[in-house]
């Protein structure tokens, strides 16, 4: 059988160095190929490249990409606009941006449709309606006259598969498509696009960081790393018996371990939240009126042990990163009790919560707008050590104790005179940790504080934090939505929906059994990475 | 001899010497100096701020007023009575400008009137005859003078040049030389170099010829234009900067309160700028000017000379214009101080239990640094022009004030004039033109460089 897309040596090029080099694969018909590597390793300019939509300073050194043996390097722009969407159509991470606002969703799909099939004027309605009912879209006909923002995102990306689909390409590159989406959403695309392969006998080459969704959803892989493609195998191979060093590395952080030492023993709780209630006054007309309230965190408790972690699960807007905020006292609460120590936080005016800042700290998701941008990484930790008061008063003793900071997370100290952008983003995690860490908190909210990291990256911080606890015996409340590193990091569990706490108890149990119906459809819908050899218990992981 | 100081000379040297102290703190954070090392090294940038400095060194030449005492007025042998009249230093420099008014119009390098009188000659008869003018000398030496003029232009930048050329230590006087020559080096100096060489030599050309000549005219009571176009560039210059001195502390302040502060702060604030710019700009300049001159007609003791009348009245007219036009900035300030304190890193700066004012020296200002001067740069340019048309209409500067917008005034009836006079709106234009121009290309320049949409 002749692949339908083959690369050949495809090397490409700018003017300071190579981008990708020697990059060649093919994928068969009715196939799912999978594209994996970290953020920067030439996946999406692979792709590009399959589209001829490479920027223009971009060229194309050597190689050739055929599809059913037709060099598309060798076609003409306006045959090649036939090609695109016609035999190769794409889907994008980023639904909403790649939506038209001002029209409606329909229409955008029928414009499609107009441009290259010739179909009749009345019968394109109704292949959009049906192209609709194909991506699972609930009430079809309706929805063709609705606009991109009333739609959630994952109807966004069924949106944007009926547009790929509408021209019946014969190759599908889906970019990331679930990276945007949470997990219940994600696993309902993921298992569109496989019937929709089914159905239509469609190759997809589908490009992820994520190793678990590769187990799930391919048929071959292949990992790329700085341009070149490392490794490709077989989907079951490649899980089983990874080749290349690169490849067992990242299969290990996705897996990432917890480390079988002893954890100091719980010596009381440190932590206590009772009832907790966070709303947000929803204000309409001339006068500012309260007309009603989002009830961002509807009454939660929670407690946390010395030195423990408990991890809060939960989908976007489920009211995790307010109950941080509350907290810390950023936002104002509406209800209920925060006791640190024996004290209530809630309440308290800014001077009598001064002390209490300095045992409770936070490290953000984002590293690169965590850190001002006009500071140096020294005088960014020194801010809280001054504001809070702690440590050494002598300029050249502080300064050794901002070096101290910056080894203890793993940094060198001559980093204190630099400037956050010199750094990556994996390192501008280590500064807000040592940012936190500088005032010596006994309790630090990690704010989904790997999310944003690439695989490897996360696993070396999530190592790094557990390090800390076992030195300094911190606690973490540890927000995320990445129920894989949930067994590995955390002691107790905490799964939210709506402002609520639906289940909550050790990680064991909650992981193990869940008796909540959510906490059951966020297991199954998280993709698991098939049994591997040398992995040793099957560890739910989801992406990130 | 005494030192006297006018109510904008202290604005002007105040805000010069805030400007040279925060060259010096900008020089020592690496980013920022960084930053400005590629806004010049754009030859356009060098060029347009070498210009500036040019504008700027006159404004403040004619920022240094003097009082001559009636005893010790010996100025070059003529006996010259500057008692009770203030001047500044460029006054001294252009002594025989001013001393050398002819009757009426004359050409730019006119030996003669540019219209006819009538006369009756020694024969009684009545001739129409055009007027030789008292104070040009009619010799036709013009090219031997121009060459001395213009090799002395050149001896005085090459002094400028090398001087600038040794205070770069770096490297051999030679090498730097080729280096320059060869457009090698980091910052584009060749460029640099070339519009200093321009510029003076154009300078000492008029300046020198100007003995001899009225290099650009005479206006309607024989004043010299070169002197007058050279004497607007600190009226142009400081409604420029100065307005914008009083405009940013307002709008800074508002602005950052509203954003950061919000609730009824934020109301007030939003009302009061949506209020202001919704009235006529014009409207509100007029009122302001117009209500501070009859002020000013009522309490004629306030001043002691006319210069600083109307000192006063350009005094007046920035603060009006100040108090106008602030909103555009603040609307942006607020914009954009409501984005960065959403950021994590001002939550972090909450989380260490920071002041609010420590987070907004620390924070937030540094962050709106680069809209602060985008704007403020493109903002100098408008104003200039601003000055321009409202002298035009009547209520800018006082008229004895030389400015732009005055000569422009004038020139309404000099167009309307057989043969036209064209050489007052000429200069005021070509002058207005380089230093707008100039403004311009530089703040183009920063906002491409300073614009983090712009970082890749």
């Amino acid at each position: 059988m002749s692949p339908l897309l083959s690369v050949k040596n495809l090397s490409l090029r700018v003017e300071e160095g190579s981008l990708l080099s020697a990059v060649s694969f093919e994928i068969y018909e009715s196939e799912i190929f999978a594209l994996v590597g970290e953020s920067g390793s030439g996946k999406s300019l692979t792709s590009l490249a399959i589209m001829r939509l490479l920027p223009d300073a971009i060229s194309v050194s050597s190689g050739d990409i055929t599809l059913k043996n037709r060099s598309l390097f060798a076609l003409p722009e306006s045959q090649m606009q036939k090609v695109r969407g016609k035999s190769i159509a794409m889907i994008f991470q980023e639904p909403m941006s790649a939506l038209n606002p001002v029209m409606t969703v329909g229409e955008q799909v029928a414009e499609v449709i107009k441009v290259h099939l010739k179909i009749k004027k009345e019968k394109i309605k109704d292949k959009v309606i049906s192209l609709f009912e194909e991506v699972a879209l609930k009430e079809p006909k309706e929805r063709y006259n609705w606009y991109p923002h009333q739609l959630s995102g994952g109807q966004k990306q069924r949106v944007m598969i009926a547009i790929a689909l509408a021209c019946e390409p014969d190759l599908l590159i889906a970019d990331e498509p679930t990276t945007a989406l949470d997990v219940t959403i994600q696993a309902q695309v993921l298992t569109l696009l496989k019937k929709i392969r089914e159905k239509r006998k469609l190759s997809i080459l589908f490009i992820t960081h994520d190793m678990a969704i590769v187990g799930q959803m391919a048929d071959r892989v292949a990992v790329m790393r700085n341009g070149e493609i490392v490794e490709q195998a077989a989907c079951e191979t490649f899980f089983t018996h990874p080749k290349h060093p690169y490849t067992q590395m990242l299969l290990r952080d996705v897996l990432f371990q917890k480390e079988n030492e002893e954890r100091p023993i719980a010596s009381g709780s440190l932590l206590e939240v009772e009832n907790l209630k966070v709303y947000f006054p929803v204000k309409k007309g001339l006068f500012q009126r309260t007309v009603a309230y989002v009830k961002a965190v509807d009454g939660i408790t929670l407690s946390i042990d010395k030195g423990k972690t408990l991890a809060l699960v939960g989908e976007s807007g489920s009211g995790k990163s307010t109950i941080g905020q509350a907290i810390l006292s950023l936002v104002d609460i509406t209800e209920g009790r925060v006791i640190f120590e024996d004290q209530n936080l809630a309440y308290l005016n800014k001077r009598a919560l001064k002390p209490y800042r300095q045992k409770i700290q936070v490290v953000f998701q984002d590293p690169y707008s965590a850190l001002n941008p006009r500071m140096t990484i020294g005088n960014i930790i020194r801010e809280g050590m001054l504001s809070l008061g702690v440590g050494p008063k002598q300029k050249t003793l502080q300064d050794s104790y901002i070096k101290e900071m910056l080894l203890k997370v793993e940094l060198e100290a001559e980093h204190m005179h630099r400037y956050p952008h010199e750094f990556s983003g994996g390192q501008r995690q280590r500064i807000g940790i040592a940012r936190a860490l500088a005032v010596n908190p006994e309790l630090i909210i990690c704010d989904e504080p790997t999310s944003a990291l690439d695989v490897s990256v996360r696993s070396q911080v999530l190592h790094l934090l557990q390090k800390l606890q076992r030195e300094s015996g911190v606690s973490y409340l540890f927000i995320t939505h990445d129920l894989s590193i949930v067994p590995t990091i955390a002691d107790e569990v905490a799964v939210m929906k709506d402002g609520k706490i639906v289940e909550q108890g050790l990680v064991e149990d909650v992981m193990g059994n869940p008796q909540h119906s959510y906490t059951q459809t966020l297991l199954e819908a998280a993709p698991t990475l098939p049994n591997l050899v040398y992995a040793p218990e099957d560890v739910d992981d989801t992406k990130e | 001899m005494k030192f006297v100081v006018l109510w904008t000379d202290i604005m002007v040297w105040v805000l010069v010497f805030a400007l040279l102290a925060w060259a010096w703190v900008l020089s020592r954070s690496p980013q920022v100096k960084k930053k400005w090392h590629t806004i010049f090294r754009s030859s356009i940038a060098m060029a347009s701020a070498i210009i500036l400095l040019f504008y700027l060194f006159f404004t403040l030449l004619d920022s240094l007023h003097l009082r001559f005492s009636a005893t010790s007025t010996q100025s070059t042998g003529q006996a010259v009575q500057y008692d009770g009249e203030i001047v500044s230093l460029l006054d001294l420099l252009f002594v025989h400008s001013i001393e050398n008014t002819e009757r009426t119009y004359s050409a730019p390098f006119a030996i003669h009137e540019y219209a006819t009188s009538i006369i009756v000659d020694k024969q009684g008869v009545t001739k129409q005859v055009y007027l030789p003018l008292k104070h040009v000398s009619s010799g036709d030496d013009i090219w031997i003078k121009s060459f001395f003029a213009l090799l002395t232009g050149l001896g005085i930048s090459v002094l400028l040049i090398v001087f600038h050329l040794f205070w770069y230590k770096e490297r051999r006087l030679v090498d730097r030389l080729r280096k320059v020559w060869k457009g090698e080096t980091e910052l584009p100096w060749r460029t640099g170099y070339l519009t200093l060489t321009l510029l003076v030599m154009t300078f000492v050309w008029f300046y020198m010829l100007s003995y001899d000549y009225h290099v650009l005219g005479t206006d309607k009571v024989g004043g010299d234009v070169l002197y007058q176009s050279f004497k607007s560039i600190r009226t142009g210059v400081l409604i420029g900067i100065l307005t914008t001195l009083v405009m940013l502390p307002v709008a800074i302040l508002l602005g950052v309160s509203a954003g950061l502060f919000g609730g009824w702060v934020d109301d007030v604030i939003q009302y009061l700028y949506t209020t202001l710019s919704s009235i006529p700009g014009v409207l509100l300049i007029a009122a302001g000017v117009l209500s501070m001159q009859v002020m000013m007609d009522n309490n004629p003791a306030w001043f002691e000379s006319t210069l600083e009348r109307s000192d006063l009245r350009l005094l007046f007219l920035i603060l009006i214009l100040g108090v106008t036009s602030w909103t555009g900035l603040c609307r942006l300030l607020r914009a954009e101080t409501l984005k960065i304190s959403q950021i994590e890193f001002v939550t972090a700066a909450k989380a260490f239990g920071v002041g609010r004012f420590t987070i907004i020296r620390r924070h937030i200002i540094p962050n709106l640094m680069h809209i602060i001067l985008i704007s403020v740069v493109l903002d100098f340019s408008g104003l200039v022009l601003a000055e321009a048309v409202l002298s035009y209409v009547g209520v800018g500067v006082d008229p004895t004030m030389h400015s732009w917008g005055n000569m422009i005034n004038q020139a309404r009836l000099e167009m309307a004039r057989e043969p036209m006079v064209w050489w007052s709106l000429f200069s005021a234009f070509v002058f207005m033109f380089i230093l707008v121009l100039a403004a311009n290309l530089f703040s183009d320049r920063i906002q491409t460089v300073l614009d983090p949409r712009n970082d890749t």
